[in-house]
Formats: C-alpha cells, sequence, structure tokens
C-alpha cells in the first residue's frame, strides 16, 4: 500500500498535545493527536504556527519524528536558547495545549520503505529526528534495504532517542554508529571525534554502490560532511541535505 | 539566524503558492545552468523575505516576499522549472 | 486562536513613545540576511559614490577610517517587527563624503557585496541622517552585521541599512532596490509604518 498525503491546498489544523516527554535535557518530545492527519513520508515536515494574545504569530518548520505507521504524530524539538519558538515548545507546551499545523509538507528529505538501494543517514545533534521517522519506517515496513547511520552527539547523554537506537542497531539490515565529540562515559565503545573523511569511509557505503545519502544537522555540520563525502567519490546529486539553522 | 537552510525550509511556503509539493521540483539556474530539486536550494529565512539561491553559484533564484498576509512569489531566477512527474 | 502561554520574543518594558506602531522590543541583535555573508578584509573594501558625479570618487577602508568620525547612539527598527533601542554606532557621516561631490542627483541606490542594493532619497542620507559604520558598541563590525562597514539610515527601516555597503550610485531617477522591487515600501518611515507598497 502506498501512502500519499494528500497535496494540493494546505491548511491549518489544530492539533491537541497529549504528551511531552523528555528526550535529553534540551530536547523534548510532542506527541500529537491531530485529527484527519492525511499521513506523511518519512522525512516529511510539518509547519506549526503559534499565536500570542495580541495577535502576534511565529511560525516554524520541524521535521516529523514518528513513523508514517505510528499511531501518533511525534515532533522532536530542541531548544535554542535564543529561540522565540523552540523554548515555548519544550519549556512551556504541556497536555491538553492546542497548537496549529500544517502538513505534511516537503517530498525532497524522504525515504521509502520501497527504496532498494542501501542508504547512508548522517545525523548531528537534532539532526536524527528525520532519522528516527526512517528508522521506524524500515522496520515497520520489512525493508530489505540496508541501511548505515552515523550518529554524532557531543555526549552519551545528549544522544537523543539513545535506548531506541540501541535496540534498532541490533536488529539486521540496520548499523546504528554513535560518536560522541566531547566527551565518552567510562567504557564507551563507540566512536570518538567529529565526523570527518576518515570515519565517514569507515563507516559509509562505498560510492561504487551508490548508496543514498542523507544529511541533517546544524549548517556547518552539514556542509562540512557533505563536502567529504563527496571528496570520497559519492555523486553529490545523490547527497540529501536538511540544515537545522539557529532560527527555532 | 544567518545560517543557510535548505529548500526543505520552504516546503510548505512553496506548496502553498504553488498549489502542489515543489521541493521534489527541478529548476534550472538562469545564471550558471546548474540544475537541482528546489529542496537542494540555499535558503535564507532570516530576511524581510524568503530568499533561495543557486547551491552551485548563489544567483537568487526565488524570493518569496508575504505583503499582507498573501505571500508573493518571484520565481525570475530559473530558467527552467519542472514539478515533478 | 491563541496558543497558551505563548507570548513570543517580547519584550523589554520600555517608553512605548520611543517603539514605533506594529513594533516590539528585543534586547538581542537579530541578523539579517538574504544570502550568505561575505568575508572580505578591510584591506581589500573600498567605498564608491559614482552615478550622476563628474568623476566617480574611491575611498580606502583605511581613507574612511582616517577622516572625521561621529559616535551616535539610535534606536533601529527592522520591518520584520523588532526595534533596538539604544544601539550605538561609529563612522564616517555621509554629509562628509558628500561634502565635496557635485551633483544634481535626487536619489541615492546603495550597492554591497553580495549583489543587494537599496534606494533612498539622497536628502535622507544628508543633514546628519546617515553614516557608514564601522564600529557598534565600540568593537569592529562584525561581518554577520555587514562589517567591515555598513551603512546606517536609523530612521528608515533597517533594509534601508544596507550591509557590506560598497557604495552609493547617485540617480536623476528613483531606482527600486532589492526588497522594495519586492512589494516592500519604497521609502520605508517605520513611525508611518510603511512597510508594504501602497501602506
Amino acid at each position: 500500500m502506498e501512502r500519499t498525503a494528500v497535496l494540493g491546498r494546505l491548511s491549518w489544523r489544530f492539533a491537541t498535545v497529549l504528551e511531552v516527554t523528555a528526550e535529553t535535557d534540551q530536547t523534548h518530545s510532542i506527541v500529537l493527536d491531530a485529527p484527519d492527519w492525511p499521513g506523511h513520508l518519512a522525512g516529511q515536515h510539518v509547519d506549526v504556527r503559534l499565536t500570542a494574545d495580541d495577535g502576534y504569530q511565529a511560525q516554524r518548520s520541524y521535521s516529523i519524528a514518528s513513523a508514517p505507521s505510528d499511531e501518533q504524530l511525534v515532533l522532536t524539538v530542541e531548544r535554542l536558547d535564543d529561540g522565540e519558538v523552540s523554548p515555548y515548545l519544550v519549556d512551556e507546551l504541556r497536555a491538553g495545549d492546542r497548537i496549529e499545523l500544517r502538513g505534511p509538507v516537503g517530498g525532497y528529505f524522504v525515504w521509502r520503505p520501497t527504496d532498494a538501494v542501501p542508504a547512508l543517514l548522517v545525523a548531528g545533534g537534532s539532526g536524527i529526528v528525520p532519522f528516527r521517522a526512517m528508522l521506524r519506517e524500515h522496520g515497520a515496513a520489512m525493508s530489505a534495504a540496508p541501511i548505515r547511520l552515523l550518529y554524532s552527539a557531543r555526549t552519551f547523554d545528549q544522544v537523543i532517542y539513545r535506548e531506541e537506537l540501541l535496540r534498532l542497531a541490533a536488529r539486521d539490515g540496520i548499523d546504528v554508529s554513535i560518536t560522541l565529540t566531547r566527551a565518552q562515559p567510562a567504557g564507551w565503545h563507540g566512536y570518538t571525534g567529529r565526523v570527518d573523511t576518515a570515519l565517514l569511509r569507515q563507516v559509509s557505503w562505498p560510492p561504487e554502490e551508490h548508496p543514498a545519502v542523507y544529511v541533517c544537522g546544524p549548517t556547518g555540520f552539514v556542509e562540512a560532511t557533505a563536502n567529504a563525502l563527496v571528496g570520497l567519490g559519492h555523486d553529490p546529486g545523490r547527497i540529501r541535505t536538511e540544515r537545522f539553522g539557529g532560527t527555532s | 539566524m544567518t545560517d543557510r537552510l535548505d529548500g526543505n525550509a520552504i516546503a510548505g511556503a512553496l506548496q502553498e503558492v504553488f498549489g502542489r509539493e515543489m521541493t521534489t521540483a527541478t529548476g534550472v539556474c538562469g545564471h550558471c545552468g546548474d540544475s537541482n530539486r528546489l529542496g537542494a536550494l540555499a535558503v535564507y529565512l532570516a530576511g524581510p523575505g524568503t530568499v533561495a539561491r543557486c547551491p552551485g553559484c548563489d544567483a537568487v533564484l526565488l524570493v518569496l516576499a508575504e505583503v499582507r498576509g498573501v505571500t508573493c512569489v518571484d520565481a525570475l531566477g530559473f530558467a527552467d522549472l519542472q514539478p515533478a512527474g | 486562536m491563541v496558543t497558551r502561554g505563548f507570548h513570543g520574543r517580547r519584550r523589554a518594558e520600555v517608553d512605548p513613545a520611543r517603539v514605533p506602531p506594529g513594533q516590539y522590543v528585543t534586547r538581542d541583535f537579530p541578523v539579517l540576511s538574504a544570502g550568505p555573508t561575505p568575508r572580505r578584509l578591510a584591506a581589500d573594501w573600498t567605498f564608491t559614490i559614482r552615478g550622476a558625479v563628474d568623476e566617480p570618487v574611491v575611498w580606502s577602508f583605511y581613507e574612511l577610517r582616517a577622516l572625521p568620525a561621529t559616535t551616535i547612539t539610535t534606536d533601529i527598527h527592522c520591518v520584520t517587527k523588532w526595534s533596538k533601542l539604544d544601539t550605538q554606532w561609529r563612522g564616517v557621516s555621509l554629509d562628509t563624503l558628500l561634502a565635496d561631490i557635485d551633483t544634481s542627483a535626487d536619489y541615492a541606490l546603495a550597492f554591497s557585496d553580495g549583489g543587494y542594493t537599496t534606494n533612498l532619497p539622497l536628502a535622507d542620507l544628508t543633514g546628519g541622517q546617515a553614516m557608514i559604520a564601522y564600529e557598534y558598541e565600540g568593537e569592529p563590525l562584525t561581518p554577520e552585521h555587514g562589517g567591515p562597514a555598513r551603512l546606517l539610515v536609523p530612521h528608515l527601516y533597517f533594509w534601508k541599512s544596507a550591509k557590506w555597503v560598497r557604495g552609493i550610485e547617485l540617480r536623476d531617477d528613483d531606482q527600486p532596490g532589492f526588497w522594495e522591487n519586492y512589494g516592500y515600501h519604497n521609502y520605508g518611515d517605520p513611525w508611518k509604518e510603511q512597510r508594504y507598497s501602497g501602506d
């Protein structure tokens, strides 16, 4: 069954917050009840709109963290301290609140379980969010395409979806590598240091296998990673990027 | 807020303006001839309006300006713009 | 519908008489940008006045720095609705740069590295209303905020204060700049809330 989002005219809809859970101290997941949600593809976005009592509105775009097959729609939001919307979503929002949503939107940074080629996902920080949707979808659809995830976080405590990623890593067809750039807990067996050419060469599919490559994270991380991948011989046309700015 | 984002970040605004998903549409830069999906454009949100540039040569391809609640679009930077099949 | 508990990035308590209609006061300094930040060294920067003049006049950064400088403290107002109060700038008044220039022009088009342009009446650049600023709050102007030098015209919306400015073209006709072409107001007086064409 092919899930297709309803396209055409976008309209805003209300969603009710069912639950807010802490993923890390800076990052919360917001579980939403969005009536008549048309369904989405792994990697798609949703636009969120907030309205202050004086009519002032702020709007931001967030990656969807839940898989299309999940029962509820989930957003995972990182608090940016000088932000306007993310501190509200992380610190203030609670069960029972209503926010406005529009979507799903996008179609470029999307992974489909019918994609047959190997996929390489490279995440920096909260750039893991769309990949969580993809990995969940991979499992739900029993996709045969092998996936490798390379996830860069500062510390073990800042690894979002930690337990779930460890569970996923045990599954066939999914390879999870985590590198901790700032500090590592005692007995850490994963990688250390920033994502660079050497690490990418070690964990990525060889360019000759023509993997689909997805890179998501802060702008600087995405630039450096995409450049290193091109340097390793990956076709720039097969590298899809999603930069998270400091605008939220 | 100087950060460069990708065309994914304006998927909603593009869909509203064009009436269909546009991040998978292909645009040809009128300046350097580079061909890119709109999702791959370099996007700058932190101005009066939104500017999308060619990732190859930085030429302005698309400007979105919301004027009194109506989003105006100028896609004159493209030599060609084809929605995905 | 109001989102419970959401107030936006407001809001210092300030004298409302200092805040133009529709604006709110911010303490931080949002960076406005429509493209990549040019990283030009001061040594490679020049400022040119050209157009309706006998001969274009060019200053190097060091020649500009050698001219009499002024320091002003002023409020700035961005069309994206933030205002920032009591910002301190140091630079060279446009009066100084235009002093020896004989022109019949009524309009100016400021142009910048990266291709940005914005238009103003020449009269709004004179009379102590505008400067080429190279310091902000006592420090060299950073590239994010327009360094090595930017135009500063604080009585108009801030998009008129072109970052990375490289010169001014004096013109007999009024040619809309980048944002003015896309529906923003040709003049941009924040106190009259001239955000969009027709306001």
